[in-house]
């Protein structure tokens, strides 16, 4: 596709209609009887995994062109965010991409430190990769599952999903939630991490690998599934890159970018681990990606809690911004102030513009913050990376066969929380 | 060995040799309220927490949920999860319409009772403003026991329906205030 | 050899004198900048293009709305670029007048432009000249209002079920 954009009335009438019009003229023009129907791959369909609508024009079974609706189930984040307090934004990013939502909450507390200038002590640090890339073990599981699940291998997903249970029992220890966790605060985590949650974590770190191996034994060099997936929804790099493609999606497609390895963020430069690329993007590659990075992250949280430091606590010495201890509130009258100041929202607040990027699920998840001295942002946006991949879709699919489109839905991992926002 | 496995009660009733007499509105009720196949209409986050109680630690199946219909017009139940948008509300709308009755309506989650935490003008602040519910479950998003205990709950209320409630009286105004046909 | 914000802020003052302006450091230690809005196209292109600069990812488009500023700034729209060989940063804003808010759209230069710029088109009603599909993406096409402008309120104005009392508001 050329790099030439034209600008045509067309493009702004409903995408039915023009596509109706279409099959018109080529009917008159040509005189063939060719199949051309105009498919509406609706907002509420089992294969999209979310809520996306797609007109598509289709010759038989091939699709010919396309165009996207999304929105539906745009909840208006962004003016939500310049209404409430630092601390209650948490729970928002919670539902951006739910299938991690750690990863997202950390990311917004690693803004808002990098907006009050705050330093976070090492230990604290490490125990925020590890929860991170628990989080990037959930998604991946339910990326690479659900792949699967739609080719038709669906005990692939059931067996794989204990797995999910056993990462949900360790963010409740942690936080209290399964999904949508609101874990940490400013300045850390609320509360140390209980015996339990560390035994979860090792005895999660013995069991796992070996039944990831057996879900990777029945996809990897399935012939039914690498004939469904090698060569649906490829993309190559530079056009990836055009696009704005980060993530497994874009290092399918060959390039390397990790905001991991490029802007290191909570001592991710203490570890060691490797960034797997793809060759051609197609639905295949990006199986395997994500299934080399999930391997990955199991290293990196090995490495962590090897060289865990045992100083540190659970949270920086920021008394202006992390709630005291309560018995401390009741005795001393410095904690009171403090807590009062902190709940009323009268803390310190520097004004000034951050812009944070964070590894997420799926991609670079950014958030660009622009405080005003009070206690909520004055503008708040979140870089998603969904929304941003999402565009080329209907280019990607162009001229494959339908059942190639819906696998290269899948794999892309859309999340429609993410994409929406 | 003794094994102690529950199964569904069957109901009161005369039984003699060769033959059991019972109300047919109560063997039809429990036909019915055993074997809900629901349409999963799950939009965001509670999703997933339907797919961890479809999966095999909280089994829906045992329940006898365990065929999902995503055509409506094979599904008894409706679970609308997750966040429904103004944007969204003409198709759930549609969907509705088109299941077959006897048919339920369960709103699982914070967002799909009542808008949830977001309360913008984005938002549709509750499913119940545009199609009628019989099961609000709770919770952003509820426990997969929760879920469970919904379906339970609405298991109770399908046992005891009439068996044709379409020309009821009760029925008809319900619709009406909804404005649907 | 490393890109210096020095060297970026020196070819950028070269090339375009003072179309762009106000070269500081943000709380990140991002080089951010203002860029005169009719300029944003050239300015990309230069950016992208150039052998030195090389600034080959577009990481994000959003919008701005600052009531309290005169009129004529009254919106901005930040470009955040980043240099993937040098592994640099960038941050700049264009800013434009309240009554017609209008900008080149940069989707000849960077594909994934698209989607990011109807957005800030739904958000905030700025028009984004030469796009080739500019309508509402998030929002119901049918809606006559930009919401994100800060006049716009959060909650929605219909509703009749809420009590007041519990939310702060006293009549």
């Amino acid at each position: 596709m050329s790099n030439k954009v034209e600008i045509s009335e067309d493009l702004l009438t409903a995408p039915e209609v023009r596509f109706s019009e279409k099959i018109k003229k080529i009917q008159q023009e040509q005189g063939e009887e060719r199949e051309y129907t105009v498919l509406n791959l609706g907002p509420s369909h089992p294969a999209t995994h979310g809520i996306f609508q797609n007109v598509l024009l289709m010759d038989g079974e091939r699709v010919m062109d396309g165009e996207a609706t999304v929105g539906y189930i745009h909840r208006a984040f962004e003016k939500i965010a310049e209404n409430r307090p630092f601390y209650q934004i948490n729970t928002l990013t919670d539902r951006l991409n739910y299938c991690s939502s750690p990863i997202n909450n950390m990311g917004w507390w690693m803004t808002v430190e990098k907006a009050l200038g705050i330093e976070i002590p090492k230990r604290v640090q490490y125990m925020r990769v590890i929860v991170m890339e628990l989080a990037r073990i959930a998604d991946h599981i339910i990326c690479n599952s659900v792949l699967g699940v739609d080719t038709g291998a669906l005990s692939g997903f059931l067996y794989v999903f204990q797995y999910r249970e056993k990462i949900y029992e360790i963010f409740e220890e942690i936080c209290g939630a399964r999904l949508t966790t609101n874990m940490g605060r400013i300045g850390g985590f609320e509360r140390e991490w209980s015996e339990t949650a560390w035994k979860k974590l090792d005895l999660f770190l013995e069991e796992f690998p070996p039944a990831w191996t057996e879900f990777e034994n029945l996809l990897n060099r399935n012939r039914i599934f690498m004939d469904r997936t090698v060569g649906a929804g490829g993309i190559s790099a530079q056009r990836a890159m055009e696009y704005g493609f980060t993530g497994p999606n874009l290092r399918a497609a060959g390039i390397d970018y990790d905001v991991r390895v490029a802007t290191p963020y909570s001592s991710y430069e203490d570890f060691d681990f490797k960034v797997p690329v793809g060759k051609t993007g197609d639905c295949y590659d990006r199986f395997r990606v994500r299934n080399a990075e999930l391997w990955e992250s199991l290293s990196i949280i090995r490495q962590a809690l090897a060289k865990m430091p045992k100083e540190g606590g659970f949270h920086a010495d920021v008394p202006e911004y992390y709630l005291p201890p309560k018995d401390e509130v009741y005795n001393n009258m410095e904690a009171l102030i403090y807590h009062f100041k902190i709940v009323m929202g009268e803390v310190p607040v520097p004004v000034g513009e951050v812009y944070h990027a964070v590894e997420g699920g799926n991609g670079e998840l950014g958030f660009y913050l622009i405080t005003d001295g009070s206690r909520t942002p004055y503008r708040l946006h979140f870089r998603r990376p969904c929304f941003i991949y999402y565009q080329a879709y209907n280019e990607i699919i162009k001229g494959s066969l339908f059942s190639d489109a819906l696998m290269t839905m899948a794999s892309l991992n859309v999340i429609a929380g993410e994409l929406d926002a | 060995m003794e094994q102690k496995i529950k199964t569904v009660q069957a109901p009161d009733g005369i039984e003699g040799p060769g033959f059991f007499a019972t109300k047919l509105s109560e063997v039809v009720g429990l036909a019915r309220a055993n074997s809900l196949w629901p349409m999963p209409f799950a939009t965001s986050c509670c999703g997933i927490e339907f797919m961890a109680t479809m999966g095999s630690t909280y089994d829906l199946g045992r329940f006898g949920s365990e065929r999902l219909s995503y055509s409506p017009r094979q599904a008894d139940m409706l679970m609308v999860m997750g966040t429904i948008s103004k944007k969204f509300a003409p198709v759930i709308r549609r969907i509705y319409e088109q299941m077959a009755e006897p048919k339920w309506v369960m709103a699982v989650g914070a967002c799909a009772s009542s808008g949830g935490i977001f309360d913008t003008y984005s938002v549709l602040q509750g499913i119940d403003k545009i199609i009628p519910v019989d099961i609000y479950v709770p919770g952003c998003p509820p426990r997969p026991e929760q879920i469970l205990d919904g379906i339970l709950k609405l298991q109770e209320i399908v046992k005891k329906e009439d068996i044709r409630r379409r020309g009821t009286e009760e029925y008809d105004k319900l619709l009406k205030s909804y404005n649907i046909k | 050899m490393a890109l210096e914000a020095e060297q970026i802020k020196n070819r950028l003052e070269t090339e375009f004198e003072t179309s762009v302006s106000n070269f500081r450091f943000e709380r990140d230690g991002m080089l951010t900048f203002d860029v005169e809005a009719t300029k944003n196209l050239e300015v990309i292109r230069f950016l992208k293009e150039d052998a030195e600069l090389r600034f080959n990812f577009l990481t994000d488009i959003c919008g701005v709305h600052y009531p309290d500023f005169p009129e004529g700034e009254r919106f901005a729209v930040v470009y955040h670029m980043h240099n993937w060989m040098d592994n640099v940063r960038i941050l700049f804003k264009c800013f434009l007048n309240g009554k017609n808010p209008e900008i080149n759209s940069i989707v000849p230069l960077f594909v994934g432009a698209n989607w990011q710029e109807r957005e800030t088109y739904d958000f905030y009603g700025i028009i984004f000249k030469g796009h080739p599909q500019l309508k509402r993406i998030l929002n119901m096409e049918e809606m006559t209002v930009f919401p994100m402008r800060k006049e716009y309120p959060m909650e929605d104005v219909g509703r009749t079920d809420k009590d007041d009392r519990f939310f702060g508001r006293i009549k």
